[in-house]
């Protein structure tokens, strides 16, 4: 076992983001899916954060080296913030799913169906 | 002095009398019959007076010729229509005057209480003009109109009683065998006007002496006009509606049946003489001669009165056409031809108007019911023996000189040329017929005792309006007419195929005829065939080996004894074999009758002629017709239809290839887009599950894609 | 008296009648519409008569000309008499141009004769009156325009118009099966027109002109004779099928049997004359080789028209459908007549188609009588009516004898020119030298007259049955005619008797005019016979009159 480098972050990114993409395929709750969606955003962030740890190339000149590698980190805090705006999004139309269907079970709201 | 032109109100007095009668008639004091008989009475006497007139002139050039323009074929030539009074014309309108005016007093007696009493009189009136203006016609399309307008007046005549449908038959009949007769006449008219540009007879009679008017057409010219001859004056085999004819009211068949309109054919005959060729009279002559003893034949065995003289009226229109034939070839034979016409129509009108008196008396036709009547009927008796007489031919009554001259010329005609030995036969054996017919009808009529005891009971004698008809044509059949004069001699028109007729002037009269004996030797002719084959059968063999000699020769004297001889033979003979057949009773009709069965059969079936048309004319045109109808119906509106039906199975297959094909290539395009929507429509859950996991797929396929592409 | 525009007004006072009908509201139209249909038609008669006496009192020779022909001129240097010569359609040269001669007096004559006593039989039509009389008022209108018109492009606008108005009155009112004989009606027709349009159209490519008068002057194709001889025949087609001729007839029979009693008398009376008409006005004058090219043929259609109507006749059930087809019967006599081509023979066909007009009116009209009575026209049913009817009998007499051409009567005077002039055509026409035929005109005339029996034995075999023998017990109670019927019948019949003794009040009016159509046709004009008697005769002896 070596020292905990790169790979080891990106293969726990993979396990969560698999294991959101399974929560969203098996689950029938909308609340779950938000989660399991949560959990593959997060598992972004994991990446992203990784990603730029590990980087040693600024990815724009700057006269802040470590500012340079800071950018990683700033992604994840977007992906964080529109992670929240989606939850509110999310629940709102939960709300509205649970108005029209008394039910928040996604299988059952298939009035799209083709 | 009178202004002869006048002679133009001779038919059209009657003409407005018809007119008059038509419109008016019906108003008049009992239904305008005795204006009618006034009209007839003023026409008799302007007949008279012209004949008189002409008469008087003892001239064969004495004609009265006026014409008028008619209607314009193109502007500036008009047909012209006019009439021409000669000796011919001058004696036909007195004698048809005569009978009309004598019928028209008959029939008030007669037809008294008809229903179409009026009816009755105003075609009378209509006939008389016709037949007045036929023979006053100076052209042949005149002549032609009166001739078919006559026929009408016969239609509607012997229609009279048409609600019986036995009379309704007879009269489509007799006007159906004319027509056949008269249309054969108009396509002779036709060629004549062709040949000659003309109708009138004095064009086309010179037309023929000048020699423009010659061969074949010429010969077929007078053959079809004998066709319309023989419809009208119904010459075997058109005879047929003759005795069909007895149908109409009696008075009719004496003026049109017997004297008049029958003898119209022989009169056009002798009117269109000059331009008839050799073999147009011997066509004649034989056809008259066959005619002659042919109905003379079935006369012998008719029951019905109005029958047998119907036979014998056919049997002695044959025998003036026998005279007109011969007259081709003898002198003798047009003067007797025509006057046997006028003696014929006194004595046949009185032994019709006869019997209409007898069946006014008995209310029956058939002779079987009848029998002594000459007790009740004594003026019909005695009218009816002198007519008889006169028509059997016992001298002095007219119709032994008329009827033993045509006997005389066959007599002559065979003699000249053996081949004709059955001309004389024919008219002797009829001479013999016609008396044993007419005695028989005598004997069974008037003699014996009567055979219907309640008939006779009620008989009775007709009044003075039927009886004085009956002596006053009585009369007329005892004055010896038999054209000895020499006034009736002057027109004979046979010379005029020689030079007689080169030295015609058109200001002279047409029929003017020299009385030049030397100059009758017209018909010997020599054309080569005939030196070829001396022996040849043929018409025109017949014709050259002939030669005419004047009249009043030794040879014509002989035949005159010879004709008087065998007439006399025949009188008796007939009058015997009646009188022992009928009255003594030696030999009995119906032993007679038995031992000859089918010849009695086919007699009494009158040679089955009737039903020869039926089958052989009649029923193969209506199936002709029917086979047009057909072929109307089913092949030439067929087609039409077949057009429609095959345009409409074109159009259906348009629209279906229309509908399949054009229409069926845009519509499936949209069909398939739809199609295939629909089907993946199906993808369209509404579940977001399942949206979901097409997205992995997706990105699965992507991703792997990617890796393969970066691996490649 | 002189009225201005006086075809004009004959030929629009129908319409004028009609917009009066449609102004006339609700039900009061249906009760008035017979009425203004009488004054309508009675003013077009009085025109017409107009016209006639005032064509009597030109000189004679201003009566002469034929429209188009050269050689005897019109009043006015006009191309015609009662000339309106107005722009209609500038830019493609469409005149309205009317104007009539002889020939053209005459039929406006007849035409409107038969309109006015045509209205009688309809009076008591029960089904939409007003609909019934606007349809008749527009087929007057158009059968008066083809009588007048002088340009083909108007010509071909009243062909039409008096096509459709016919479509509706035998398909609405007409009999059992009067969709199919209307439908039938119509298309026939049409195809023949569309023929005819072809032809007008080729013609007006070539001469920039619908003119009659002129492209006559012209002369069109004498140069390249297949396109003419086409031209005729898409002209002739379409004239012969109104004829109609054999094998054209078909549509006649159906229609004539559907129709209501009145429109049967336009249709024979007026309608059958429109083709002979066209064929004299156009095929004639305008190509006179291709004509005399295929007279032949014109021949020897018009004898079979003639023996086959005659013989299809013969054998009819049905009364009216017997006179339908002596009526293809008749109008072959008077192809025949045409086909003379010369004085005799032309001025016979005009006069019988004249006469035609007359009698097979009153066959029809008598047949109407007896149907509006008996409710059937079989004649086998029939028995015995004359008795119950004797003036119904006397006039059918009349027409009877009338329509077989018995002398007094007005078509024996026509047959009898039709037949002179046939017969004497003999040595010149009746080659069709395109196909290389050669027979003789005499013999078909020969073989026509058979037609003449035939015509006697049909008509007085149906006058029998009908007519003559037992009343049967089902008729009677018939009454004899009444007023209306007496209306109809008795003018036709005083004109038939007038007309067959003074044949002369009709032939004068037209044959000034066919003399000058003749001087197109130099070679059978003269027309001799084969050892020329004829012209002999003519030439020594002009005063001896025929």
């Amino acid at each position: 076992m070596g020292p905990i480098g790169l790979q080891h972050y990106l293969v726990l990114g993979a396990i969560l983001f698999v294991l959101g993409v399974i929560g969203i395929v098996s689950r029938k709750n909308a609340v779950g899916i938000l989660i399991s969606i949560e959990l593959m955003l997060n598992a972004a962030n994991i990446n992203l954060i990784a990603f730029s740890r590990y980087s040693n190339k600024p990815i724009f000149p700057t006269t802040m080296p470590e500012a340079a590698y800071m950018d990683g980190q700033v992604f994840a805090i977007f992906v964080i913030i529109l992670a929240a705006c989606e939850a509110a999004v999310a629940l709102a139309i939960i709300l509205n799913l649970f108005n029209m269907f008394g039910t928040i079970e996604v299988d059952d709201a298939d009035t799209m169906r083709g | 002095m009178i202004d002869w032109k006048i002679a133009i109100l001779v038919p059209i007095l009657p003409a407005l009398g018809f007119f008059i009668m038509l419109f008016f008639g019906g108003r008049m004091p009992r239904k305008g019959d005795w204006f009618a008989t006034g009209i007839m009475g003023a026409t008799l006497a302007l007949s008279l007076s012209i004949f008189v007139h002409l008469f008087k002139q003892n001239s064969a050039y004495a004609t009265i010729l006026e014409s008028t323009p008619w209607f314009n074929a193109a502007p500036g030539r008009p047909f012209l229509a006019g009439i021409l009074v000669d000796n011919l014309s001058a004696l036909m309108i007195v004698m048809i005057s005569t009978i009309s005016f004598l019928v028209h007093l008959f029939s008030i007696g007669y037809m008294h209480g008809d229903v179409r009493y009026h009816r009755f009189f105003t075609v009378l009136q209509l006939f008389t003009a016709a037949m007045l203006a036929l023979v006053l016609a100076d052209n042949f399309l005149t002549l032609y109109v009166a001739w078919e307008i006559m026929g009408l007046c016969s239609y509607l005549l012997i229609g009279h009683y048409f609600d019986k449908q036995s009379a309704a038959n007879a009269s489509l009949k007799a006007f159906m065998t004319t027509r056949i007769g008269d249309v054969l006449m108009f396509v002779g008219i036709l060629i004549i006007f062709t040949q000659t540009g003309s109708f009138r007879f004095e064009n086309v009679f010179s037309a023929v002496a000048a020699g423009t008017f010659t061969g074949n057409w010429q010969m077929w010219a007078g053959l079809l006009l004998f066709g319309g001859a023989m419809g009208k004056s119904a010459q075997f085999p058109l005879h047929i509606w003759l005795p069909d004819a007895m149908e109409g009211p009696t008075p009719v068949s004496a003026l049109i049946h017997a004297a008049t309109m029958v003898a119209a054919g022989v009169f056009l005959m002798a009117r269109s003489y000059p331009m008839l060729t050799p073999e147009v009279f011997l066509v004649m002559a034989y056809v008259g001669g066959f005619t002659a003893i042919f109905a003379a034949t079935i006369g012998i065995v008719m029951d019905d009165i109005k029958k047998v003289l119907a036979y014998s009226t056919i049997s002695q229109l044959g025998y003036m056409m026998l005279g007109l034939g011969v007259g081709g070839f003898i002198f003798s034979g047009y003067t007797s031809g025509v006057y046997h016409l006028i003696t014929h129509a006194f004595f046949k009108a009185c032994l019709f108007l006869g019997s209409g008196s007898v069946i006014h008396a008995v209310h029956s036709q058939s002779m079987s019911q009848m029998g002594g009547l000459r007790r009740k009927l004594p003026i019909t008796f005695a009218t009816f023996i002198i007519a008889t007489l006169a028509l059997t031919g016992l001298p002095p009554f007219s119709g032994f000189f008329t009827k033993d001259s045509i006997i005389a010329g066959s007599i002559q005609l065979s003699g000249q040329n053996s081949a004709h030995i059955l001309l004389p036969i024919f008219s002797v054996a009829a001479a013999a017929l016609t008396s044993f017919y007419m005695f028989r009808l005598i004997i069974l009529t008037f003699f014996g005792t009567p055979r219907d005891e309640a008939k006779y009971a009620h008989a009775h004698e007709s009044p003075w309006t039927m009886a004085l008809p009956l002596m006053i044509l009585t009369a007329l059949s005892i004055w010896p007419m038999g054209g000895h004069h020499d006034w009736f001699w002057f027109r004979n028109p046979v010379p005029l195929r020689s030079e007689v007729v080169s030295r015609y002037t058109p200001e002279g009269s047409i029929l003017a005829v020299a009385h030049d004996k030397e100059q009758k030797a017209v018909f010997v002719e020599t054309p080569q065939e005939s030196h070829e084959h001396p022996e040849a059968a043929s018409p025109r063999g017949l014709i050259t080996a002939m030669k005419v000699v004047p009249i009043h020769e030794p040879e014509e004297e002989h035949a005159h004894h010879l004709a008087v001889i065998f007439s006399l033979c025949a009188f008796f003979l007939g009058l015997g074999g009646a009188y022992l057949t009928y009255s003594a009773r030696k030999i009995s009709a119906e032993a007679m009758a038995r031992r000859f069965r089918p010849v009695y059969v086919l007699l009494l079936n009158k040679y089955y002629v009737d039903e020869f048309f039926q089958i052989a004319v009649i029923r193969p045109l209506m199936r002709l017709c029917g086979l047009a109808a057909w072929l109307d119906r089913w092949v030439v509106d067929g087609a039409v239809n077949a057009t429609g039906r095959v345009t409409k199975v074109l159009s259906y297959i348009a629209g279906q290839f229309d509908r399949i094909i054009v229409d069926g290539a845009v519509n499936g395009v949209a069909n398939s887009v739809a199609g295939v929507g629909r089907n993946l429509s199906r993808l369209q859950t509404g579940r977001v599950g399942n949206y979901l996991v097409f997205i992995l797929a997706g990105v699965v396929f992507l991703g792997g894609f990617m890796f393969w592409m970066a691996v490649k | 008296m002189n009225i201005p525009c006086i075809l004009t007004w004959i030929v629009f006072a129908p319409i004028i009648g009609m917009v009066a009908m449609a102004l006339v509201p609700g039900e009061r139209g249906n009760r008035w519409a017979r009425w203004i249909s009488l004054i309508t038609a009675f003013v077009v008669f009085v025109l017409s008569t107009i016209l006639l006496v005032n064509y009597y009192a030109l000189a004679p020779e201003l009566r002469g000309g034929f429209i188009g022909i050269k050689g005897v001129a019109f009043p006015d240097g006009a191309q015609s008499l009662y000339e309106q010569r107005v722009a209609w359609i500038g830019e493609y040269n469409i005149w309205y141009h009317v104007g009539v001669d002889g020939l053209g007096v005459l039929m406006l004559f007849l035409t409107g004769l038969l309109s006015l006593l045509a209205v009688f039989p309809a009076w008591n039509i029960a089904k939409a009156p007003r609909g019934y009389h606007m349809m008749y008022m527009l087929l007057i209108t158009g059968m008066m325009g083809v009588f007048v018109a002088l340009d083909l492009f108007l010509f071909y606008v009243f062909w039409e118009v008096m096509l459709l108005p016919m479509y509706f009155l035998i398909g609405i009112w007409g009999g059992p099966r009067k969709e199919y004989a209307a439908i039938k009606f119509f298309l026939y027709t049409f195809a023949g027109s569309v023929l005819m349009l072809l032809a007008i159209i080729v013609l007006y490519m070539k001469y920039h002109t619908f003119s009659i008068p002129e492209l006559i002057a012209i002369a069109p194709f004498s140069d390249s004779l297949l396109t003419a001889h086409l031209l005729f025949w898409g002209f002739f087609i379409a004239f012969a099928i109104k004829v109609p001729m054999f094998p054209f007839h078909t549509w006649l029979p159906d229609a004539h049997v559907e129709a209501p009693t009145a429109i049967s008398v336009i249709l024979a009376g007026v309608l059958l004359k429109l083709g002979a008409y066209g064929i004299l006005r156009v095929n004639f004058p305008m190509f006179p080789i291709s004509t005399q090219t295929f007279i032949g043929i014109i021949a020897l259609l018009g004898v079979i028209s003639a023996i086959y109507g005659a013989m299809v006749a013969m054998a009819q059930t049905d009364f009216k459908k017997l006179v339908a087809y002596s009526s293809v019967s008749h109008m072959g006599l008077v192809m025949l007549g045409m086909a003379a081509l010369n004085a005799e023979g032309l001025n016979g066909a005009v006069f019988q188609m004249f006469n035609h007009g007359i009698s097979a009116s009153m066959m029809f009209m008598i047949v109407g009588v007896v149907y509006e009575r008996a409710h059937h026209r079989e004649i086998a049913r029939f028995g015995g009516i004359g008795l119950q009817m004797p003036r119904y009998l006397t006039l059918a007499i009349v027409a009877f004898f009338a329509s077989l051409g018995l002398p007094g009567l007005c078509s024996f005077i026509s047959e009898v020119m039709v037949f002179l002039g046939a017969f004497k055509s003999q040595s010149t026409a009746a080659v069709p030298q395109a196909f290389g035929w050669t027979f003789n005109m005499s013999y078909l005339t020969m073989a026509a007259a058979f037609a003449l029996i035939l015509g006697a034995a049909y008509l007085l075999y149906t006058m029998q049955r009908v007519y003559l023998g037992k009343l049967k017990p089902e008729y009677a109670d018939f009454k004899d005619l009444n007023r209306l019927e007496y209306l109809q019948l008795v003018p036709l019949a005083v004109l038939a008797l007038v007309l067959g003794i003074f044949p002369n009040l009709a032939l004068n009016v037209f044959n000034g005019a066919m003399g000058s159509l003749l001087t197109l046709f130099p070679a059978t004009g003269a027309a001799t016979t084969a050892n020329g008697v004829a012209a002999a005769l003519a030439a020594s002896a002009p005063a001896m009159g025929m």
